[in-house]
């Protein structure tokens, strides 16, 4: 009886190996879908809602794995990293380009672009510099600009227009209250609204990025750093960095940050990134929070401070320095692991259309594509579409190494320990970068 | 008392005859037993020993799982050189000796003292357990997410609790670097201590009465009651519970990741989330290893002596 089971057992197992081992690749070749890996947030949403649009067109089904972006280099470096074909389509990070690059995750675009006339002069020069090429600034393009984005802020315009607010501030500070047009005054207004009751509430003067775990405390220092004139190495000798990391205005830049969150972030602010500066805007806690434009559309149609409630702004500047804004944003590759290329191809092709591009603007994503804007009706399409040009034709990126990971987190350690931690001083902090970083590029062989 | 008594051919089917072995095909019984055995032997090495034995050979070389081109190179004790002489990874290490020091102390005082309530009989005493061992059914990364907001310095409870009793005003647990490290205790205690209650009410219980009558008679106080039967009789249970917990605390991550991520700055980076750090976000996989290598020949040497310690107190 054991027997006589064992080997129904034993067939019903082969058979069902068998089949499935037959049946396997023909169900693969008709598969048509793609799975598209991005962050969880709101312009993913808008590309779902996008994305059907070349289902209908072409046939074939979109799938997505979208993750938190707390877990999303963590998610997918794994994924590339262990040669998972999880993702066909990807809208990896500015900075994975180098890893992308170097290490064969992605497929290059320059014989596809060319053969399907696809221009990178059509999309805005930084977009395609910061999103798109590997080396930097080379003709090698590894994604399609997809998504433009930089950091800026949102203010609560209402309460910046009440009579008794602005007097109460112009008898503090001696100047109109308005958007901050520099550092200096971005910390006056965020320090006036600390602690003031408006509406029988107790509100604060800014939200800013202080998140310890992934990116958030750089993609929020790096906003002074730049502002301050920060370079990551000489420029005229690569990756040498003392005396450009740790110079005086670098370490002026990180102090003032410091003093910006000790004086005017809610309590508790201290490991916050892009979902809590969210929540503690839109609850009616703080004046003013440093965000990626990305979330501004949902702002804007947010019922308790969308609409005229709030107004947005652009990084401020610092004494005689350029204006600069910390990049956000992304570009779509195709990855090499994938089976289905020549339909992520496809994708791409359907994407970077004009009219495609000013729908993808109209839903929520953010078009780099010089069609969208550069075309007369942009700026006037929503509040922040100026602030965000302005912002595009600024930005800076952190270092787009392959060994970003490991410079970024070096970044997080040291300037977490400084500014939240109160840790040492700022010209610690910028030293022991200035001896993580060495050591990473070291390990490579770069430095 | 029904007896049972096993004849000798039923005693050699079991395998414990003295007999002629029993033959099934051709297979002996001890061969039979072995490949029984074998496919939780095979399972075993596939996912435990050769994981092990493969992290202890990435350990000596300056492998980087997110360059897979990158030369894997033969570097000797190099990362566990650099590992001895990081600042970071002493720094690290202490954080979990302050964890697990100070948790395992306040979770075994407030245990015991609950256990010792909760053994005396009354009504609804079975109700209290288990509402007093709630929090440790939960999962630790949703404790650790609920737990920010309790600790929310405007709108959570703690910091009106603490108001309510000392005038304090506003502070954060979560963003002090000399707090956050406490509120990790005080979470993990929170969550813990019912278990520590559980396994010494079980030894609370499973002392005899006897022994408690035979003193009174003697004339011992409860005091020494207390001492002379109670603790040793409940001691190898309290020490099996610190021996879990102390491992669990020292592997902890979920929890810190949800609450602090290991911050502020690096306050609370407990061994595992550096480790993290190291294996999964800066991709130092060769030196990530060696650090796993260390902590895994830390906790077992530490909880092979543990045992022997125990095992000497439970012979006593």
């Amino acid at each position: 009886m054991v027997r006589r089971f064992a080997a129904v057992l034993a067939a019903g197992l082969f058979a069902t190996v068998a089949v499935a081992g037959t049946t396997a690749e023909p169900a693969r070749a008709q598969d048509k879908s793609l799975t598209l890996c991005w962050a969880s947030w709101d312009p993913a949403n808008a590309l779902r809602q996008l994305s059907k649009d070349f289902t209908e067109e072409t046939g074939i089904e979109m799938n997505y794995e979208f993750v938190p972006w707390t877990n999303y280099a963590d998610r997918f470096l794994t994924v590339l990293n262990s040669q998972g074909d999880l993702c066909d389509l990807i809208i990896g990070d500015s900075q994975w380009l180098g890893i992308g690059a170097e290490f064969g995750h992605y497929v290059k675009l320059n014989d596809f672009f060319s053969e399907e006339e696809i221009s990178m002069d059509r999309f805005l020069d930084a977009a395609v510099y910061n999103y798109a090429t590997w080396p930097k600034g080379t003709d090698n393009y590894w994604a399609l600009p997809a998504m433009g984005d930089a950091v800026g802020y949102v203010y609560r315009k209402d309460w910046f227009q009440r009579p008794e607010i602005r007097k109460s501030f112009e008898q503090e500070y001696g100047y109109e209250l308005g958007v901050p047009k520099t550092w200096q005054e971005l910390m006056d207004v965020a320090q006036f609204f600390q602690g003031r009751t408006i509406d029988g509430k107790k509100r604060y003067g800014i939200a800013l990025y202080t998140e310890r775990g992934s990116e958030g405390i750089t993609m929020g220092v790096t906003n002074a750093l730049y502002a301050w004139g920060f370079e990551y190495d000489d420029p005229n000798n690569d990756y040498r960095m003392d005396g450009y990391v740790n110079s005086d205005k670098a370490v002026e830049a990180v102090k003032f940050y410091k003093k910006l969150y000790e004086c005017c972030t809610p309590p508790g602010h201290s490991n916050a990134y892009m979902t809590a500066n969210l929540d503690a805007y839109k609850s009616g806690q703080v004046a003013m929070q440093m965000n990626f434009f990305a979330f501004f559309p949902g702002i804007h149609k947010n019922d308790r401070v969308g609409g005229d409630t709030s107004g947005y702004f652009v990084n401020p500047t610092h004494g005689d320095k350029p204006r600069a804004s910390v990049l956000g944003g992304q570009g779509i590759s195709v990855v090499k692991y994938s089976d289905k290329q020549d339909m992520a191809l496809e994708y791409i092709k359907w994407f970077a259309q004009p009219e495609v591009q000013k729908r993808w603007w109209k839903l929520g994503g953010y078009s780099v594509h010089k069609a969208v804007v550069n075309a007369p009706w942009f700026k006037d399409s929503a509040p922040f579409a100026s602030e965000f040009l302005t912002a595009m034709s600024t930005v800076r990126d952190f270092w787009q190494e392959p060994t970003y990971a490991q410079l970024l987190q070096s970044t997080q350690k040291r300037m977490h320990d400084y500014i939240v931690a109160d840790k040492g001083t700022a010209k610690e902090a910028l030293d022991n970068l200035i001896t993580d970083w060495k050591f990473t590029f070291q390990s490579v062989g770069k430095y | 008392m029904t007896q049972v008594s096993l004849k000798a051919p039923a005693i050699r089917r079991l395998g414990g005859g003295t007999g002629p072995r029993q033959r099934v095909r051709g297979l002996s019984d001890r061969a039979l037993a072995f490949y029984f055995v074998l496919p939780s032997l095979l399972l075993l090495l596939a996912i435990n020993i050769f994981p092990l034995a493969w992290n202890i050979y990435l350990s000596f070389t300056n492998y980087r799982a997110n360059m897979p081109g990158f030369p894997v190179r033969w570097v000797g004790d190099l990362n566990y050189a650099r590992l001895l002489g990081s600042e970071d990874v002493w720094a690290a290490m202490q954080h979990t000796a302050h964890f697990v020091g100070w948790a395992m102390l306040i979770q075994v005082i407030l245990g015991f003292g609950l256990a010792w309530l909760l053994n005396r009989k009354f009504k609804g005493a079975g109700l209290f357990i288990t509402l007093i061992a709630l929090p440790m059914m939960l999962s630790k990364a949703v404790v650790g997410t609920f737990w920010t907001y309790i600790f929310q310095p405007q709108s959570g409870i703690f910091n009106y609790i603490v108001n309510f009793f000392a005038d304090v005003g506003e502070f954060t647990m979560l963003g002090n670097a000399d707090l956050a490290p406490w509120a990790l205790i005080l979470v993990d205690t929170w969550m813990w201590t019912p278990f520590i209650m559980l396994i010494v009410l079980a030894g609370l219980r499973s002392v005899p009465q006897d022994l408690y009558e035979a003193a009174e008679v003697d004339g011992a106080s409860s005091w020494r009651q207390f001492w002379t039967i109670t603790v040793p009789m409940v001691l190898p249970f309290l020490m099996l519970a610190v021996l879990f917990r102390s491992i669990e605390c020292f592997k902890l991550f979920d929890m810190v990741a949800e609450l602090t991520s290991g911050g502020p700055g690096s306050a609370t980076e407990l061994a595992n989330i550096f480790l993290k750090r190291q294996a999964f976000e800066t991709w130092r996989t060769g030196y990530a290893a060696a650090f796993a290598v260390i902590l895994f020949v830390t906790t077992f040497g530490a909880a092979n002596i543990y045992v022997k310690f125990w095992t000497k107190v439970k012979e006593r």
